[in-house]
């Protein structure tokens, strides 16, 4: 084992436990369906992300990755099928109701604030967290003051961990692309997620960006024991990261298993190298 | 000094401290549309309401007294002698905040997600229901508005300058109105106040959030709904204190919503989406009005300060669309 696996001390984790132990399933997606007038995004997916794990979607392009990642998180309300998270059933929600049940995502262009520096970008991320209510911040002596400071400290340790103390105080806009996705990382981690979901955290990096966020992601997993469910498109890093991995074609579920039992699965074969129909 | 540079620095003068009052009207639209993208025709109209319900609670009327003398055959008008100001000043803010309340909830939740245009003739509507609802509640006539800020000339100020003209000169000294210092002061308080607000506090932080990117915002877990509701009240207290400062200097009267339609060059010349660039942007007219009207002016005979604004946002809009400090916008195809 790697010495990065005793638990930081330096986060308090302010979200109560949900008693749920790792290696049970934190996340269950049952039988959902989703549409846009007649185009079927997803049809009939079921999955779950256990606590603790490295969660892979995968799929070609249109296989409704996203959209599963929007249903997730309450962007698109599926027409069928339930999303249980921390053993709460639900049907629809809205996204920043599931932001506080401690669900935080990345998104594949960025959306990061952009004329907000680096530091307040991430202070957003503790929006959920935050206590003390609009009265007193308008005061803000007393408790939101310390309430405030104790939120920029974890988020000081938040840009020591992905070393961007160089750019704190820089509008996030002016940041090169591979930096800002790092950002959006922190900002995610910011809420100190039971989830984190991220859409292509990889996409568009050179190779040198790709490992240095590879592990990161494998530090946020074993240091914070955080669950993460991401899509990604490079299969080398897929492979390498994920503890499972579940492949969509044409908004269907084809695979589902180890990095190795998919990647022997001859619908995943196909669905990625194309099958003559012929046959 | 000669007289005619003194002449210069009080057109100046009363120009920028004019700009100022602009600027109280511009701030309010500029705090809407960056957090929602929404252009508030109402919100002069809201100046108005704000007064209206002012001098209301200040004089002692009874709301609605008209339709319910005319309903049930009675005499009532008012209740008493009325309150304290700082008392009726908070209670306004109330109804203000209770207003914002009410046009999320009516209004603009069931708008999400429409054009921009939508949202613009929602807030038109807004505006002749808030006009009408003020008419009804208050009655239409003229009211003087005095909450015991000081107004006319400052004599002191006119006797200093008497003495800086050239001896053997003519002069008579600066005429500064003391109710534009006032405003001034305090647009420059609530500047200051607001930008603290939204630069040091958690919910400022969200409201910059909300301004900069809607989706990436909920994520977050920021609800939209309560932003608007904040911003909105925020908008509102600000028309309160415009409509303060607007009432106490021309009396509360309907023509105050059309105050609105002079931020619009404000607006264009500072940007939508910037409030140092509705300040600014306020002070530029006020000034460039006022000496428009004092140098160009005569060659026109007179009366150019009404359109000049407009001229200049004209000339703006030509060269400088974004305004001074907004955001340029490039679209990527």
């Amino acid at each position: 084992m790697n010495m990065h696996t005793k638990p930081s001390q330096e986060f308090v984790m302010t979200r109560p436990d949900d008693g749920i132990k790792v290696g049970d399933p934190l996340l269950v997606v049952d039988h959902i369906s989703l549409s846009f007038g007649g185009v079927k995004a997803i049809s009939d997916i079921s999955f779950d992300v256990r606590k603790g794990e490295i969660r892979a979607i995968i799929g070609p392009n249109g296989a409704g990755k996203t959209s599963m990642l929007n249903v997730i998180n309450g962007f698109y309300h599926p027409q069928e099928g339930t999303i249980t998270f921390r053993g709460e059933k639900r049907t629809k929600m809205k996204p920043h109701v599931a932001a506080h049940q401690g669900i935080a995502r990345t998104f594949q262009n960025i959306a990061l604030f952009k004329g907000m520096s680096v530091l307040d970008n991430i202070m957003t991320g503790r929006i959920t967290l935050q206590k003390r209510n609009l009265l007193w911040q308008a005061l803000w002596r007393g408790p939101a003051e310390a309430e405030e400071l104790e939120h920029r400290r974890s988020v000081e340790h938040i840009i020591d961990f992905l070393e961007i103390e160089a750019i704190r105080k820089t509008p996030v806009g002016r940041l090169p692309y591979g930096l800002q996705k790092r950002v959006e990382l922190g900002r995610a981690l910011a809420a100190e997620p039971a989830l984190l979901l991220l859409d292509e955290p990889m996409a568009g990096m050179n190779l040198e960006e790709k490992e240095d966020m590879s592990r990161f992601i494998l530090d946020v997993n074993q240091q914070f024991g955080t669950t993460i469910a991401l899509i990604e498109h490079d299969m080398g890093v897929v492979m390498d990261l994920s503890d499972r991995v579940v492949v969509l074609d044409y908004g269907r579920k084809i695979g589902d298993g180890t990095p190795d039992e998919v990647r022997n699965n001859q619908d995943v074969i196909d669905a990625y190298l194309g099958v003559s129909h012929d046959e | 000094m000669s007289p005619d540079f003194l002449n210069f620095v009080e057109i100046v003068l009363n120009g920028l401290m004019a700009g100022v009052m602009y600027s109280l009207v511009a701030l309010g639209f500029v705090l809407i549309f960056k957090a929602s993208g929404i252009f508030n025709f109402a919100q002069g109209v809201m100046a108005l309401f704000a007064a209206l319900t002012l001098v209301g609670l200040q004089t002692g009327q009874v709301p609605f007294a008209h339709l319910i003398n005319a309903i049930l055959g009675s005499n009532v008008h008012h209740w008493g002698d009325g309150m304290n100001t700082f008392l009726a000043i908070f209670l306004t803010m109330g109804v203000m905040i209770l207003l914002a309340w009410l046009v999320e909830k009516i209004v603009l939740k069931h708008l999400v997600n429409q054009e921009p245009i939508i949202l613009f003739m929602a807030t038109i509507g807004l505006a002749y229901f808030l006009e009408g609802l003020g008419d009804l509640m208050w009655g239409a006539d003229i009211k003087t508005l005095d909450v015991g800020l000081p107004v006319g000339g400052s004599f002191w100020w006119e006797d200093l300058t008497r003495e800086w003209a050239a001896t053997g000169t003519e002069y008579y000294g600066m005429y500064i109105d003391v109710l534009d210092v006032s405003a001034t002061l305090i647009a420059l308080v609530l500047v200051i106040v607001l930008s603290l607000f939204s630069q040091y506090t958690a919910t400022g932080r969200a409201l910059r959030a909300v301004a900069d990117d809607h989706q990436a915002a909920m994520s977050v877990g920021i609800s939209l709904r309560t932003i608007w509701v904040i911003v909105w009240s925020i908008a509102g207290f600000v028309a309160l204190v415009a409509g303060i400062m607007w009432g106490t200097k021309s009396g509360v009267q309907f023509s105050l919503s059309l105050i609105a339609l002079k931020a619009l060059p404000v607006l264009i010349l500072g940007g939508f989406t910037s409030i140092p660039g509705a300040i600014i942007g306020g002070l530029i007219i006020g000034v460039g009005e006022k000496l428009a009207e004092a140098y160009i002016g005569p060659f026109f005979g007179g009366a150019i300060e009404n359109w000049f604004a407009y001229m200049l946002a004209l000339a703006f809009l030509l060269f400088r669309p974004q305004g001074l400090f907004g955001e340029k916008i490039i679209e990527r195809i």
